[in-house]
């Protein structure tokens, strides 16, 4: 897109945006959000700076090929099922560990796991679709 | 965080606490693991020179998991695993049967065979679209619809198996692959869609979707809820699925089109899905609406039988012909779940764990034989005999499997099921049964005759050198001892098969298993 505006602005909005998205996904475990919406608020994110900067750009920014994100979340989420084994609880059981960094308790969980693996997995199907559905819009 | 002196909850009330037995974790182990593979090779889809040998080992540890899995079934009875340790009815129940997990080894034992056969079938570009991680998350479905105790689940699966096989259907992105894709996958949409509607139906009668509940509450609610209207719904669902008459035309003209080892695939797997979640949903769940509409399935099983035989009679293509077999053998499984009882449950069961690996090697076959002739047409093909004895002697192998001719794996389903039909005096389905039988074997002869007895005149037939590798063979190999060995020493598998289908009548092991301290 040709607009100085939209184009010196869409860095910064995508950048909050993916860290609104982040916030988002790890609110998620007790309020409203999760790794779904939080997934569908970083591909708003890329799909923003790939209108305004292409969609060559948002490749390399991002690395990865999207489908080996989203891959790399359906194996998080299915570790995350397969970590109960060692717990002897049945597949899929939230377990929890508080391990404290600096003074500060994290409580970390499987459950964060999983929901991390569905953020990567939207962000990596979503974006895969379009992405190319912006490169074959023809310009 | 006012109430912080409330009480203790009773977490037994909600929750699974004792510690789970490792043995427990074969139930959902086939999932998980295809699952994690699928993902792993879509995260290396650059490697592309790595998917195959990373397959080919995860599918045969699929077979292996599967093995143990039944052996633990055969031990202990139905197995039951809650996700997330949440008590059945609200936690999603894992629950395999000796049903379950006979279908999902011959599942895996098939995949495995295609798996191999891909070796040699699928090229770099097929490997770069995604194969691989198709069939891994394909066989996760598959293993999740035969393992999952859970009506809505099973729903799920069957989209995951669904959205996979549209990723496989198209590979190669030909013309006709696309033609047949679109009958597939809108035929396909239609069902699921309607398996779902049946299914939000089915809660709002019962008020669950865990399968051992249901089973427990429809002798209750038979005077009130509208169980035949959900029982016919359910049939239509999965008779679409599994290429039942009338609802069978999306088979034969779409399994033509994929390649060889996909056509393989979904001719052991994919009908036989519908057709084990039938089995599982009218025998075991509603028992009674199935016997009031015996007399209906019983007429679909055997115009399917009589269509699918009467159309592979009309093909000159290997593979269209096969098609209208896989549509006839659904029939003949039909015509089992038709006739009930342990006969007729159990020879349904036995005939589609034969069909699945007897169709696949088909298939599979098929495309040897293509290799060999460069052609799929009877027009063309000629000659196969002189060109690979070996290979011609597997063939016929097959061809006897297929049409129920004794010693292979065909015959004793079919004894079974003609037995089952007799008993119960429905002369007349025993008789298409066996016309049934008898026009397979003409179908099945003409072709041999055909495509490798003939002499290959000059100039066809396609090159006189040509070679198959070891890759595409052994499977073929493989699945046809398989079926050899089932026919000349039948009496292990008889006697499971028999137990499965006594569990599957009489489901109170399987709801022992989900709710161990009784009813909730």
């Amino acid at each position: 897109m040709k607009s100085v505006i939209f184009r010196a602005v869409a860095p910064f909005l995508t950048s909050l945006m993916v860290l609104f998205s982040i916030f988002v996904l790890l609110r998620g475990h007790n309020e409203p959000g999760g790794g779904f919406i939080g997934g569908l608020i970083a591909v708003s994110a890329l799909a923003i700076y790939g209108i305004a900067c292409g969609v060559e750009m948002v490749r390399r920014a991002i690395y990865f090929h999207p489908m080996a994100i989203a891959g790399a979340g359906l194996f998080a989420a299915t570790v995350a099922g397969l970590i109960s084994i060692a717990a002897r609880v049945p597949f899929m059981t939230g377990l929890w560990i508080y391990p404290s960094v600096l003074g500060l308790e994290v409580p970390l969980s499987t459950v964060t796991l999983f929901d991390c693996g569905v953020y990567l997995v939207v962000v990596g199907a979503i974006s895969s679709i379009a992405l190319s559905l912006e490169e074959r819009g023809g310009e | 965080m006012a109430a912080t002196t409330s009480p203790p909850a009773d977490l037994s009330a909600a929750l699974v606490l004792e510690p789970v037995a490792s043995a427990d974790w074969l139930v959902i182990l086939p999932v998980a693991w295809c699952l994690a593979i699928g993902a792993l090779l879509v995260m290396l889809r650059r490697k592309i020179d790595w998917h195959p040998p990373i397959a080919v080992l995860g599918l045969a540890g699929l077979v292996v998991i599967d093995i143990l899995l039944l052996r633990h079934v055969l031990a202990s009875g139905p197995v039951t695993m809650v996700m997330g340790r949440w008590l059945p009815p609200f936690g999603i129940a894992f629950t395999v049967d000796l049903t379950g997990a006979l279908f999902a080894l011959t599942a895996s034992v098939v995949a495995l065979a295609g798996g191999t056969y891909s070796l040699a079938d699928i090229n770099d570009s097929g490997r770069r679209y995604g194969f691989y991680p198709f069939l891994m998350l394909l066989m996760a479905g598959v293993s999740g619809a035969f393992l999952t105790g859970d009506i809505f689940n099973l729903y799920v699966w069957f989209e995951v198996l669904l959205i996979s096989s549209f990723g496989l259907i198209v590979l190669g992105s030909e013309r006709e692959q696309i033609d047949g894709a679109v009958k597939y996958g809108f035929l396909n949409l239609v069902a699921t869609t309607l398996f779902l509607i049946t299914t939000g139906y089915l809660y709002a009668s019962f008020g669950t979707l865990n399968m051992a509940d249901i089973a427990r509450k429809a002798e209750g609610l038979s005077g009130t809820a509208p169980l035949m209207t959900l029982t016919a719904l359910f049939v239509l669902a999965f008779g679409m699925k599994a290429a039942a008459f009338p609802v069978n035309f999306w088979l034969p003209a779409s399994y033509h089109t994929p390649r060889v080892v996909v056509s393989a695939l979904f001719a052991g797997l994919l009908t036989k899905v519908g057709i084990y979640a039938l089995i599982r949903v009218t025998v075991m769940l509603l028992p009674v609406e199935r016997e009031e509409l015996s007399f209906v399935i019983a007429l679909a099983g055997a115009l399917t039988m009589l269509v699918g035989v009467l159309g592979a009679l009309a093909q000159s293509d290997f593979r269209r012909m096969l098609g209208y077999l896989v549509v006839s053998g659904i029939g003949s499984i039909l015509a089992g779940v038709a006739v009930g009882g342990p006969g007729g449950i159990g020879g349904a069961i036995f005939y589609a764990l034969h069909s699945m690996l007897v169709m696949t090697a088909l298939y599979l076959a098929s495309g040897v034989a293509a290799r060999l002739g460069d052609s799929f047409s009877l027009s063309s093909l000629a000659g196969l005999y002189r060109r690979h004895a070996g290979f011609a002697a597997l063939s016929l192998m097959l061809a006897f499997a297929v049409s129920g001719l004794p010693p292979f794996s065909g015959f004793w389903p079919k004894v079974m099921l003609v037995k089952a039909a007799l008993d119960i005096g429905a002369w007349w389905l025993a008789a298409v049964l066996l016309l049934t039988g008898f026009l397979t074997t003409i179908v099945t002869g003409r072709f041999f005759l055909l495509a490798y007895w003939r002499d290959v005149a000059s100039g066809e037939g396609g090159p006189a050198s040509a070679t198959v590798s070891v890759a595409a063979l052994l499977p073929v190999a493989a699945l046809t001892v398989l079926a050899l060995a089932i026919g000349l020493y039948p009496e292990p598998l008889l006697s499971v098969v028999q137990n499965a289908a006594a569990g599957l009548a009489e489901p109170s092991a399987y709801l022992n298993s989900v709710f161990p301290g009784g009813a909730p």
